[in-house]
Formats: C-alpha cells, sequence, structure tokens
C-alpha cells in the first residue's frame, strides 16, 4: 500500500496522465465533430445479443466475450479487440474494474462480464498483477462470483473491507466522503461495471451511482432521491479524474424494487451499455428502464415519485459531468 | 429508612412490569426464526445467520434500507440456505416495530402475478420468491434459480421459518 506521499504524488500524476491520454485517444474521436463546426456529442454504444442466455437462463460465456468485443469495437471504431483496448487503457498503469454486488447473487454485475475484460486488458498490455477487481467487501465480489485474491502476481480482487477508507473527507457541494483507498491509492484508472437496476430511492442506478460503493457511508448521500448526493459525488476530482469509462451490464436487470434481487421484476436486455460519458450512458439505461416499465404496465419513476433527476442535475453548468440532451448524444445500437 | 408495606408493593409490581417489558422487547430481537439444517425437508443453512440493527441496515440493503426504516424496522436476520444441494437462496426476517409496518412492506410492490399463499397473518408467492407477515414479522425467502421444484420447496423453508416465529 502506499503512503500518503506517494499517494498525493502518484494521483497527481496518474491525473494528468490519464487526462493526456483520453484526449489523445478516445476523447479526440469525440470531439471531431466539433471541429467541424457542429455540437460535440458522446457516443454512447448499447450493444445486444438476444441468445446472451440459455433456455436455462444461463450466460453463454463465448457470447459474452464477443458481445463485448462487438461493444469496443463500435465504441472505438477499432475492429480488432486488442487494438481497440490499446486505445481505452494506459500502459503501465493500475486498472481498477469496479464491479456491483450490492444486490447479492441474483442481480449483481456477472463474474463473466469481469473475466472477458481482464482476459482482453491482458491481451493489451496490462499486467494481471495491475487489474484490481473491487466492490465495498468480499460479499459483495462473491455475489458477482468471483473469488477474492489479494496475491499481487496475480488479478487482485477484494474490498474496500480489506483495504480500508481514507482518514480525511473529500468534499464537493453536499458530499462529504471518505473514499476507498482501492480508488484513492491503487487505481491509476477504473472502469466502472454497474448492472443495471431500478432504485428505490434515486429511480436508476448504473454507471453514476455505482460510485456509491466507493465511499464509507453512502446512506448520508440518499436524501432528496440521491440529487444532488450522485452528481456532486462524482464531482471529486478523484471520483471525475479516474473513473472514466464505463461498461455497464445489462445483461440481466431489475425495473421494480431494485436496488435489491426482487426475481420477480427481474429480466434480460442481454445487453452492455458502454462508454465514456457517464450522463450519456445514465440517460441511456434510464431509458430503457423506462420503457420496460412501461411495457409491463407500470408507472414512470416520475409518477412513482422516484425520478433521477440526478441525472439532469449532473449534466448541468455546475457539475458539468457529461451530456443529458439526447441530441447531444450519439447513440449507437447494435 | 423504611419501606412501607403499600410501597413495597408497588416497588415489586413496577420491577415484575419493567422485567417484562425488558423480555418482550428482547424477544423481537433475540427469536432465531431459521430453521437448522435438515429440519425443513431438502434444506440445508449454508451460512451462519447476520443480525443487522436499522442503524446499519444500510450494509446488507443499502438503498432499500430507508422503506423498512420508514416501516419501523427494528433488526434485520438474514440466513443462506440451500435446497438439495443445488437451489440457493436466502431468507431474510424483518423484525419490524409492529404489525403495521410488516404489512406496509408486504403490500408495498406486490404485482398481479402474486399468488396469495396461506403463511402466518398475508402472504404471496411468486416462481422464485415467497413473502409473509406473521405479527411484527415481515419474511421474503427468495431463489436464485427458477427450477419446477422451486416454488414449492420455497413454501416448506417458509412454514419451517412461520413455525419458529
Amino acid at each position: 500500500m502506499k503512503s500518503r506521499r506517494e499517494f498525493i504524488k502518484t494521483t497527481a500524476t496518474g491525473a494528468l496522465i490519464l487526462g493526456s491520454r483520453s484526449k489523445l485517444g478516445l476523447a479526440a474521436m469525440l470531439d471531431q465533430k466539433a471541429q467541424h463546426g457542429e455540437a460535440a456529442k458522446s457516443k454512447v454504444v448499447v450493444a445486444r445479443d438476444p441468445s446472451l442466455h440459455s433456455a436455462a437462463g444461463q450466460l453463454d460465456d463465448k457470447r459474452v466475450l464477443h458481445l463485448l468485443d462487438r461493444a469496443i469495437a463500435a465504441y472505438t471504431g477499432r475492429d480488432h479487440p486488442v487494438e481497440a483496448w490499446k486505445r481505452i487503457v494506459p500502459v503501465g498503469k493500475v486498472i481498477g474494474l469496479k464491479t456491483n454486488g450490492l444486490g447479492g447473487k441474483g442481480i449483481s454485475t456477472h463474474a463473466v462480464l469481469v473475466l472477458a475484460i481482464a482476459e482482453r486488458l491482458q491481451q493489451a498490455g496490462v499486467k494481471p498483477g495491475e487489474i484490481i477487481v473491487w466492490d465495498r467487501n468480499a460479499r459483495d465480489l462473491q455475489a458477482c462470483g468471483l473469488t477474492i485474491n489479494t496475491d499481487p502476481s496475480r488479478i487482485r480482487c477484494y474490498g474496500s473491507d480489506v483495504a480500508g477508507f481514507e482518514d480525511q473527507p473529500a468534499v464537493w457541494g453536499t458530499a462529504s466522503v471518505k473514499f476507498s483507498k482501492i480508488l484513492t491509492r491503487e487505481c491509476d484508472m477504473v472502469i466502472g461495471l454497474p448492472i443495471l437496476k431500478d432504485h428505490n430511492l434515486a429511480g436508476v442506478t448504473f454507471a453514476m451511482k455505482n460510485m456509491y460503493g466507493v465511499v464509507q457511508h453512502p446512506y448520508e448521500l440518499h436524501s432528496n432521491n440521491c440529487n444532488p448526493g450522485v452528481p456532486d459525488l462524482n464531482c471529486i476530482p478523484v471520483v471525475r479524474n479516474k473513473v472514466r469509462f464505463t461498461i455497464g451490464d445489462a445483461m440481466s436487470s431489475v425495473y421494480e424494487g431494485g436496488p435489491g434481487f426482487h426475481p420477480e421484476h427481474l429480466w434480460q436486455p442481454n445487453a452492455l451499455i458502454v462508454g465514456e460519458d457517464r450522463v450519456a450512458v445514465d440517460r441511456t439505461a434510464w431509458q430503457i428502464i423506462e420503457r420496460k416499465r412501461a411495457e409491463v404496465g407500470l408507472p414512470t419513476l416520475e409518477a412513482d415519485g422516484r425520478p433521477p433527476h440526478y441525472i439532469v442535475t449532473a449534466a448541468d453548468a455546475e457539475h458539468n459531468l457529461g451530456f443529458n440532451d439526447p441530441k447531444r448524444i450519439n447513440l449507437v445500437e447494435i | 429508612m423504611m419501606i412501607r408495606p403499600k410501597n413495597w408493593i408497588f416497588a415489586v409490581a413496577a420491577i415484575a412490569i419493567v422485567t417484562a417489558s425488558a423480555v418482550t422487547a428482547c424477544k423481537k430481537t433475540a427469536v432465531d426464526p431459521f430453521p437448522a439444517s435438515g429440519t425443513v425437508a431438502g434444506w440445508e443453512k449454508t451460512a451462519d445467520t447476520r443480525v443487522f440493527a436499522a442503524k446499519n441496515l444500510y450494509q446488507y440493503i443499502d438503498g432499500d434500507a430507508e422503506q423498512y426504516i420508514a416501516a419501523g424496522v427494528v433488526t434485520t436476520s438474514t440466513a443462506d440456505y440451500k435446497y438439495k444441494g443445488q437451489l440457493e437462496a436466502t431468507a431474510d426476517v424483518y423484525t419490524m416495530g409492529d404489525a403495521v409496518g410488516a404489512r406496509k412492506i408486504l403490500e408495498h410492490g406486490q404485482t398481479k402475478d402474486a399468488k396469495t399463499v396461506q403463511l402466518g397473518d398475508a402472504g404471496v408467492a411468486y416462481g422464485q420468491s415467497v413473502i409473509f407477515r406473521k405479527g411484527p414479522y415481515l419474511v421474503r425467502i427468495v431463489a436464485f434459480e427458477s427450477t419446477p421444484e422451486t416454488p414449492q420447496a420455497l413454501l416448506a423453508l417458509a412454514h419451517g421459518i412461520e413455525a419458529k416465529l
């Protein structure tokens, strides 16, 4: 574990490197239209495979890997998976994969997706010891189907219950939180791997809400339907700068009763939702949940008293975390 | 100082009332509602019972905790089970402050495909879950796989828990 001085030094350096990398890599693609006088758009890819689950409801490992490759290829414009991944992740840096196992075994980020990403990361030059799969605690990770490992020579997988939290809170707006040391001291870049869910308070939980799992007392950010708790948390520099990409698991989802597992409301969108713009990704996820709710005759989240207005707030001038306006989102569905 | 006989009777009565109240209050949190392995045919309890006070419920169901707290949850106990070595399930027992809180949670979020079952004061079942209330207790059992045996197996476990409440 790094000392505080080393942590501050590497955090600052990491943010700079990743910032430049992003401008040279992914963000450059997003800015192309802006250079031609059009308003910049954020790209979000929704990749689907209706045959992802077997008749018995089990995920097909090979199809999941293939779906991931299709999603990343569509996002980066690179057909070869390794070349595509090289445009996403920096070499020689520690990459965190932040899963979401809060909902328990039935509705957590699927291990098969995590393993597929880890495989591609290694092929792109990331060493096994430079990959950390993490969440709140061991139980959450095990709910995803993952095995705890702290051996630094292999892919690590452990929770904040092992790493601990910073002593000093970080503050932005209403958010005053103590971060997991995995985020602050271990990872140079984090890829969010949320699972798509309805949320009893926030309306929808996906990319931005997944960051509640990186702080010590997330319930302190729950008031007013998590608004502005979610955007304020995501504005704290260590989150804004390090969590740069989302590969959202929408292979299974709950459209009602979340964030816990309610099998009576389980459905299989059989999709991955990919993007850098966390707001655009969340808006896309929100619309998917709303369409499903309408399909089964449930009221809109607004009518149900829990509209995910935090997504709107996240896009405002004060937070400036991304685009919520559909005209500013380049939605690619494959 | 001498205690007069009449005061002595009052003192004993007061102690008895306080003791009885304490026992009743403790009973709400001290009940172990989970059948041991083999008590219900086919079901094995696979992990120790975990208990969460209301203030720590977020550790178990962050985001869901608020609705239970608003309904007056006192403690939550949870245990994992396995049926015939294959079907995994989790049973949660929420001890509410009163029956009204348990009713509120049970009635919230019911869908039209809920099937009424004879359990406790009221209960419903779905393909992979059973929810019922009995007095101040709200019980929710969820299976992580849908098999032809799941509904009946869950009902059997639910009856096992009901008998211990």
